[in-house]
């Protein structure tokens, strides 16, 4: 299981600031929905798969993942429309799903995960006003994708553990017999993490901190 | 008035000849002691600690950068007590945990490499090029955007390793750096280890590990029952565990 979907290239897409990636993503969404054409949505679909797989240079599977995840969307969208619609109507809705799902699949395997933060706590500063602090909030999200993928881990080894000792991981006792070690197991993590956020300066609050910028290309 | 913050008190000021000194320390979880009536003075380039499951070493390696705060006695780190000066020591002192997935907050190799110096507040293009620098050490610059989790747990280990030594710690504690790690990758963790020019003090079980080590502390029930070289040290703690 993978969160991080970033494919390091050096292409001019790449190079382009996150926030301009994000804001474009959602022009190109508000613009779709106001002008649902044929021509419009088919366009944007040619123009996004020219730019992620020609000027960003991306594997087709990167943008063929994307697709595949809402591929029986797609098909119910288009079953829809076509029984209920017209099939104009529902070849307009599918090309312009599909678009943003490319679309957005572009943005994020040409932008680090640490340049969507930076945006978010750029986004998150007014809050500090309020006493928020907006690098606290990139470490969460940042923590949050970091974690995901281990958490799909720790529970998987508790499955297999039970499995191998006869036990069933199926149903609503293997849930109960899955979530409560699971627990145990994440809250003994939570407080090494906590340990380590502390050994790694977390409560470090550099000068001229409180934005956090992107990490470095090494 | 009350001190309650360490920024009120007066600047401690550093010295780097003092090594780490523990007077008078005992710690307890509630009414369980821990450690108990440790007065040591830690200077050695290379100390090992040894002791069995529950003895108390992870504890004493969590005391010696400020993570643990001894409910009684004193620790001081180049003459800066853990207690009133916690981010000044942990800035010198850096620590390895058993686990590096636990270690690992930030999704890519790189990012993760670079949160402790974004910490410091280390200007982006000097936090580029530590961090290119310390992955190539490790072995790991082909890896800069890769998913920390798909890593092997050699890699992680050194990836966590990277992460706190790209800090310039003066000292660092490794805590059962080796333990989760296959034979190639503990000697290959070892050998890290053994090149660094920073003062190493290292929680293990791995007692081959200790065998160039300059100084060896063997912990029982929460105190020091050797400290000595490692030979004799090491055949006092295989001692002990027989007599068990």
């Amino acid at each position: 299981m993978t969160l991080a979907l970033y494919v390091p290239r050096r292409s001019p897409v790449h190079r382009v600031p996150a926030g301009v990636k994000l804001l474009a993503l959602a022009v190109l969404a508000v613009v779709l929905f106001a002008v649902p054409t044929l021509p419009m949505t088919g366009g944007a679909l040619v123009a996004v798969v020219v730019v992620g797989l020609g000027a960003a240079r991306l594997p087709v599977a990167a943008l063929a993942r994307q697709a595949r995840t809402v591929l029986w969307w797609l098909i119910g969208l288009f079953v829809f429309h076509a029984l209920f619609s017209d099939l104009p109507t529902a070849a307009v809705t599918v090309l312009r799903l599909l678009a943003l799902v490319l679309a957005a699949a572009v943005v994020t395997a040409t932008t680090r995960v640490s340049e969507m933060v930076a945006v978010i706590e750029r986004l998150c500063s007014p809050l500090r006003l309020f006493g928020v602090r907006p690098a606290r909030i990139g470490l969460v999200i940042a923590m949050a994708l970091r974690f995901i993928p281990v958490l799909a881990e720790r529970a998987d080894r508790i499955r297999e553990a039970q499995a191998a000792r006869g036990g069933s991981a199926r149903g609503i006792r293997g849930l109960r017999t899955t979530v409560a070690p699971l627990l145990v197991q994440l809250l003994q993590m939570a407080h090494t993490v906590g340990e380590a956020l502390d050994a790694r300066g977390a409560d470090d609050v550099p000068p001229a901190r409180g934005r956090r910028s992107p990490a470095p290309a090494a | 008035m009350r001190l309650g913050r360490q920024e009120r008190r007066p600047e401690a000021v550093a010295d780097p000849t003092r090594g780490i000194e523990l007077r008078g320390v005992s710690h307890r979880y509630g009414d369980r002691p821990v450690l108990a009536g440790l007065d040591l003075h830690l200077i050695e380039p290379r100390i090992g600690i040894v002791g069995a499951n529950g003895s108390g070493k992870s504890t004493f390696a969590r005391l010696l950068n400020g993570l643990v705060v001894p409910t009684e006695g004193q620790v001081l780190v180049d003459g800066l007590d853990t207690r009133t000066a916690a981010r000044e020591v942990r800035r010198r002192v850096g620590f390895v945990f058993q686990d590096p997935d636990a270690q690992i907050v930030h999704p890519t190799v790189a990012e993760d490499a670079a949160y402790g110096l974004e910490n410091q507040g280390v200007p982006a293009p000097e936090r580029a090029e530590r961090v290119a620098e310390v992955l190539a050490r490790y072995g790991l610059a082909g890896h800069a955007d890769h998913p920390a989790h798909l890593l092997s747990g050699g890699q992680k280990q050194l990836l966590a390793i990277a992460g706190v030594l790209v800090m310039r710690p003066a000292r660092v504690v490794f805590d059962e750096p080796t333990t989760l790690l296959d034979l190639i990758n503990a000697r290959r963790i070892a050998r890290v280890i053994d090149e660094l020019e920073q003062q190493v003090l290292v929680v293990t079980h791995q007692l081959e590990l200790l065998e160039s080590f300059d100084r060896v502390l063997v912990i029982d029930e929460g105190r020091v029952v050797e400290d000595a070289a490692p030979h004799p040290a090491i055949a006092a703690y295989r001692s002990l565990m027989e007599r068990r």
